[in-house]
């Protein structure tokens, strides 16, 4: 156990840290490789080289390994040429080499029709209606938070509804949204904010209340009241926690990204997937849902590092190690 | 008045040298900063209506230092809360400077035991928050806060965060950010509970040098004997359920206190009063005496002794 930690590099708590990351990503990466390229783990499939005698194999074609055994067997019984072939993973897990060469492909390649959109352009769409989406669900969601949680009134008032709301899946209003809003992207933004507001108003009234009531009472005493109490006590004191909470709701939104550019007119980094999966392109489908995961992740790094800056007095973020 | 207690060589914790009762003398003639009347405060409870304060009647004369004493329970945290403003009362008034008190504000400086600092602000930014409330300009805010700063030994803490600083340290920092509002009373909630004892020891004789270089009223709310007669004029002991005035103590010690006192005989007298108060000797013996056993059962080997 010991010398395991060593190996670590426990002793340098911010060696450890990067190892463990570093770690994280690298142990998937390493099952997605293993299965990729060492056959014998799964390959249930056999790639045909030439197909011999078979008459319904062609070049380049995926079957089954006890299909392509028994054709095989078939032909050979018969005294004709046997066909050849190489045993392969179902088309919908490419190998992680082909996927890196998608993810370069798909920037370097030109749209293939005339008002085709880029990769980039698609991703960057796709960015615009997160950020709409949630920039308007945090200009109502996020003072509702902060007032239901610092008047109980309120909260009694609206807290049942939102609470009821909130279960109410996103995606069920597609159809309303796009008949209010039209086909294009008014209704994907409304099902992001659908998707983030409610969770918003319960889960920053939650963190308002955990403020330290001694805290407000201090603010008191030292002649604070009203609007200030809000402005000047409630906000500051719950500030880091509620950057925290709206980190965490940033993700939530991206989670309702692919199901919101679904209505209407299919848009974005969406279209793109839905595409590339119709042609059966698999690699392309991994490259994009990859980028929507390195995108989300580094946003939420470049978010978090900036946390650390802004608020110097916060201390619970410190990590134990 | 030289009356001795009847059954020990102990003088009575009545008894007071000229000195010390020409002190009172004078405190007594001195302006009524606050005053308490017929002050009760009950609400509603699982066991229906509890009665936390009943009949509380005191005075607090100006530059007096008043200490609260009485065992859990006695409802000491809500008098003080109630006289802060932060809790209403079901009767009865509180005057200060004979005029009722409303809801919370800056005339009634309160401290309390877990620091409740701003951990936003700096500890120049804390004291500051005060002046700023009530309109002050950030600049003279600032002056101020340096001034009062420097007063508790915080100068050069002034640009660092709360939670950087030690529990004693944190403690100073909320008496300047209460003192800079120039409050007519300062109250404090058990102040020094959370504090280690050589911390609580340098802190009780630096609030006494503040309180003697200012013109300051204290009313200190502590479960700490010792404390309670180091600090205090005067102490106000309450019982419990209801929480009720049990005597009001004039403390014999002379001014000025030092730590050399605790052995006094005025000291160990009045201690005796208040402990024979907070602990009658005809109660029961309390729950916490009767759940030990007399013969405890032994979980570790025979042969292993540590005495």
């Amino acid at each position: 156990m010991n010398s395991f930690s060593q190996w670590w590099g426990a002793r340098n708590p911010r060696v450890r840290g990067t190892l463990l990351t570093a770690g994280s990503f690298l142990i998937p990466i390493l099952i997605w490789c293993l299965v990729s390229y060492v056959p014998f783990i799964w390959h249930p499939k056999v790639l045909v080289e030439t197909p011999g005698a078979v008459d319904y194999f062609t070049t380049g074609m995926l079957v089954d390994r006890e299909e392509f055994a028994d054709q095989s067997a078939q032909v050979a019984a018969l005294g004709q040429e046997r066909p050849t072939g190489t045993s392969a993973n179902p088309i919908y897990l490419p190998a992680p080499h082909r996927v890196a060469k998608a993810l370069y492909a798909g920037f370097t390649t030109p749209p293939q029709s005339s008002n085709g959109l880029w990769l980039h352009q698609s991703l960057w769409h796709s960015i615009q209606i997160i950020f709409w989406g949630f920039l308007i669900s945090s200009l109502i969601g996020v003072p509702l938070g902060l007032l239901t949680g610092t008047y109980g009134t309120l909260a009694r008032l609206n807290e049942p509804f939102i609470e009821f709301f909130r279960y109410l899946p996103a995606p069920a209003f597609g159809a309303l949204a796009v008949a209010v809003l039209g086909i294009y992207d008014g209704p994907k933004i409304a099902i992001i904010v659908i998707g983030t507001f409610f969770q918003q108003v319960l889960v920053i009234a939650n963190t308002t209340r955990k403020l330290d009531p001694t805290i407000i009472e201090a603010a008191r005493t030292l002649g604070t009241r009203g609007l200030r109490l809000i402005t000047k006590v409630v906000v500051p004191g719950i500030l880091p926690d509620l950057y925290r909470d709206q980190r965490i709701l940033l993700g939530w939104a991206w989670t309702y990204l692919i199901v919101a550019e679904l209505i209407g007119t299919s848009s974005g980094i969406t279209w793109y997937i839905t595409q590339q999966a119709r042609y059966q392109h698999f690699d392309n489908v991994y490259a994009a849902i990859i980028l929507i995961g390195i995108i989300g992740f580094g946003t939420d790094l470049i978010l978090a590092r900036m946390g650390r800056s802004l608020f110097p007095w916060d201390r619970s973020r410190e990590q134990k190690s | 008045m030289t009356q001795l207690s009847p059954d020990t060589a102990m003088p009575s914790y009545l008894d007071q040298s000229d000195a010390v009762r020409a002190r009172f003398d004078r405190i007594k003639q001195r302006d009524v900063i606050l005053e308490v009347r017929d002050l009760c405060k009950r609400y509603p409870s699982a066991q229906g209506e509890t009665e936390a304060l009943r009949n509380v009647n005191f005075k607090v004369y100006r530059r007096e230092f008043v200490c609260v004493i009485g065992p859990s329970g006695c409802g000491k945290s809500t008098l003080i809360r109630t006289l802060a403003g932060l809790e209403t009362h079901s009767c009865g008034q509180v005057l200060l400077d004979d005029k009722p008190i409303k809801g919370p504000g800056p005339d009634r400086g309160m401290v309390f035991q877990g620091y409740s600092l701003f951990p936003w602000l700096t500890v120049k930014g804390n004291v500051m928050f005060g002046p700023q409330m009530s309109g002050q300009s950030s600049s003279s805010a600032e002056s101020q806060a340096r001034t009062w700063l420097d007063l508790v030994g915080l100068t050069k803490f002034a640009d660092a965060y709360p939670h950087q600083l030690s529990g004693g340290m944190r403690q100073r920092v909320a008496i300047a950010r209460a003192l800079v509002n120039q409050p007519r009373i300062l109250l404090m909630d058990e102040p020094f509970g959370a504090l280690d004892a050589q911390t609580r020891a340098k802190m009780q004789s630096h609030l006494l040098d503040i309180w003697r270089n200012i013109d300051l009223t204290i009313l200190f709310i502590t479960h700490d004997l010792d404390e309670a007669i180091y600090l205090a004029d005067r102490i106000l002991v309450l019982k419990a359920h209801p929480g009720e005035v049990q005597e009001v103590i004039e403390v014999p010690v002379p001014r000025p206190r030092s730590p050399g006192q605790f052995a006094s005989a005025e000291f160990r007298a009045t201690k005796a009063r208040i402990e024979s108060l907070i602990h009658p000797p005809t109660a029961a013996e309390p729950d916490d005496a009767a759940v030990v056993p007399d013969h405890m059962i032994r979980l570790s080997n025979v042969d292993d002794n540590v005495e």
